[in-house]
């Protein structure tokens, strides 16, 4: 039986960023997914889009990915959410996030998740050292002090150093390690379509806080735009239902005229909201990454690029224990992973699901407080400034990756 | 016969005291618990390491950053324990001899390093015994061992032995300070436990001037020292190389 450095059980964006930084890096790697890499990056399998941080972005680059991405991204360079309602109109005071507050680096890039799973597909393909084992499940994850046995459903064995769980919110794997999760459920469904305009978004992302939920219109190329549009479960339901001219009619009530005619240019997926963290991250020679060890609201379009810093985290922990020729798995390499990201990670969460409840409020005090709290944080720099580093990944003691560096 | 007396027995007459071994092979079994009594040597272990490795490339003309940058090196790990360096170095590349006076650390050290998958030479013996037998190496490791041997001239001889010409050494001990007292046996045993009572004795910790007069005596000379500090916000060591006052790390070579 061959001993891999690293197992991984789900090979998603998460996992096989992390599971290509780390062959680059000299370590044999084994991934495991359920889906062939064709089936993944078909239209219907995923509709969604994400907003990639200028941290991200660097994570990807450093992975040797982002050269395959050429011309498929759409740099967001203003930032506006506005606190509006479909029929009273939209409130005069809102935030603007210019770039050029910052540097000359756009805020980020919306990227359409098949784009980056193709170029994951490509960067593994040409990456020495990464095995994938497609399609194909991890049925059970044996782990003692010395090593972890991945069992397949198909009777393989996979021997390795360390196990890593990137098998997503319902992560077995986490389950099947014992390990809690504490969070709850929204009443919320977020709807996410692509839609064609006539004009140019030049580049602006706009959040649009309605009383449903927050409304997101997202820049990608070729004058489209990704919708993130949450409402209530039983709405999202309703509006999930109704053929494309009625659905796109509710639509086009939300998001307006400024860009001119709009028309739907793909299919509409719903996923339901909720925030969750894993009590911890890591247990003998297993960690977990990306939506496993944490899932959230899309609000702030963090969810990837949380993954992505669990990537360069646990990336810079492994490879440099490697290169001592320490034991990658060993409890030392985990605390260091572990005490990296959970912080970050629920600070995020809570500041998240704080945002969220106050705009999901359409009592009349509460809008008025956040109209004046939202043109508040316009004209104070410091505060502002800080929320666009955070979003944009670039606060904190930064993982070489993040900061743009070689592993 | 207790492992502890065998070992008396054996190297009576030796540089090794035989008290010094009867404490090591009480703990044996503690040496692969980053958490246990052990947990200082594995909080001081990749700066060691990285210090051996960059140190060893340097002399021999490997790049550190390479996949196994030591292969084809032969090492000498003197007072090894439980394996804490000689497995790094083996899945560096290295062709590693572990050799220690302890009975209970080798058994320690050659289980563990079965069930991790490496290849290691493992030796209940002393640096005179390889010696005698004839044995040559490119490189020799002294970590945290002059500070426990009770001729530092004879053992550091002994050593030196072990060197092919060109070869190098790295050792690592305490320096004989107030500091070095204070935060290395008050601090370490007393109050941090993280080491038991009595497991070192302030008064053999080796100056870093005696340390080089010992080395040039032995045939060797020393090119670098470097301190390793304990930083209590982080929780871990770096490399100082201006601060020796507790413990520090040496490269010396043979001309």
């Amino acid at each position: 039986m061959t001993r891999f450095d690293v197992v991984f059980a789900g090979g998603g964006m998460v996992g096989l960023s992390l599971a290509v930084a780390l062959a680059r890096s000299g370590l044999t790697v084994a991934v495991v997914d359920r889906e062939t890499p064709e089936a993944v990056l078909d239209l219907a399998y995923d509709g969604r889009a994400s907003a990639i941080a200028l941290g991200s972005k660097r994570i990807l680059e450093q992975a040797g990915v982002w050269k395959h991405m050429d011309g498929e991204v759409s740099p967001i360079w203003d930032i506006r959410v506005v606190d509006g309602h479909p029929l009273r109109g939209v409130s005069p005071l809102f935030l603007h996030y210019d770039h050029t507050d910052l540097g000359d680096e756009p805020f980020g890039w919306i990227i359409e998740n098949r784009v980056t799973r193709q170029a994951l597909q490509k960067a593994a393909a040409e990456t020495d050292g990464l095995t994938q084992f497609a399609p194909a499940s991890v049925m059970r994850l044996d782990r003692d002090p010395d090593m972890a046995t991945a069992h397949l459903d198909d009777g393989r064995t996979i021997a390795a150093t360390l196990a890593i769980a990137a098998d997503g919110k319902f992560s077995t794997r986490r389950e099947e390690a014992g390990i809690k999760i504490s969070g709850w459920d929204y009443d919320q469904t977020s709807i996410v379509a692509t839609v064609r305009h006539e004009r140019d978004h030049q580049g602006v992302a706009v959040e649009l806080f309605l009383p449903g939920g927050p409304f997101a219109m997202l820049p990608m190329t070729g004058n489209r735009s990704n919708i993130v549009w949450s409402e209530t479960r039983d709405a999202a339901r309703r509006f999930m239902a109704l053929d494309d001219a009625q659905f796109l009619s509710e639509l086009k009530q939300r998001f307006g005229d400024w860009l001119g005619e709009v028309d739907l240019a793909g299919p509409r997926f719903s996923y339901p909201l909720s925030l969750q963290q894993a009590e911890r991250y890591t247990d003998t020679r297993f960690a977990l990454v990306g939506d496993a060890a944490h899932a959230m609201h899309p609000i702030a379009g963090q969810g990837l690029n949380m993954g992505l810093r669990d990537v360069a985290a646990l990336a810079e922990a492994i490879v440099d224990a490697h290169r001592l020729g320490l034991d990658i798995g060993s409890a030392s390499v985990l605390r260091q992973y572990e005490k990296w990201r959970r912080f970050d990670n629920v600070l995020l969460a809570a500041v998240t699901d704080g945002l969220l409840r106050l705009f999901n409020n359409d009592i009349p005090p509460v809008r008025m407080a956040r109209d004046i709290g939202l043109a508040a944080v316009n004209k104070l720099p410091p505060l502002k400034k800080f929320l666009m580093r955070h979003a944009m990944g670039t606060v904190g003691t930064l993982p070489r990756m993040t900061r743009g560096e070689a592993l | 016969m207790s492992a502890a007396t065998a070992a008396q027995t054996k190297f009576e007459g030796s540089t090794i005291d035989p008290r010094e071994i009867e404490k090591f092979a009480a703990i044996a079994d503690q040496w692969w618990d980053a958490e246990g009594e052990f947990k200082p040597l594995h909080m001081l272990n990749p700066v060691r390491i990285g210090f051996i490795r960059d140190r060893l490339c340097a002399h021999f003309g490997r790049d550190p950053l390479s996949t196994k940058p030591l292969s084809g090196l032969s090492i000498c790990d003197i007072g090894c324990g439980g394996g804490l360096i000689c497995e790094p170095l083996c899945r560096l590349g290295a062709d590693v001899t572990g050799v220690d006076a302890t009975g209970q650390s080798i058994d320690v050290a050659r289980t563990h390093a079965d069930r991790m998958g490496l290849s290691i030479r493992y030796r209940h013996a002393a640096a005179e015994d390889l010696v005698e037998a004839g044995e040559r190496f490119d490189a020799v490791i002294n970590m945290e061992v002059v500070e426990h041997v009770a001729d530092l001239d004879l053992f550091l001889k002994d050593a030196a032995g072990l060197l092919k010409p060109g070869g190098a050494m790295a050792l690592s001990t305490f320096n004989r300070t107030p500091k070095s007292f204070l935060m290395g046996v008050v601090g370490a045993e007393y109050i941090l436990r993280w080491l038991p009572r009595g497991t070192h004795d302030w008064k053999r910790f080796v100056k870093p001037s005696e340390l080089a007069a010992s080395l040039r005596r032995a045939g060797l000379s020393l090119t670098e020292v470097c301190g390793m500090v304990y930083n209590p916000v982080e929780d871990s060591f770096h490399l100082a190389p201006k601060d020796l006052d507790v413990n520090y790390l040496a490269f010396a070579i043979r001309g």
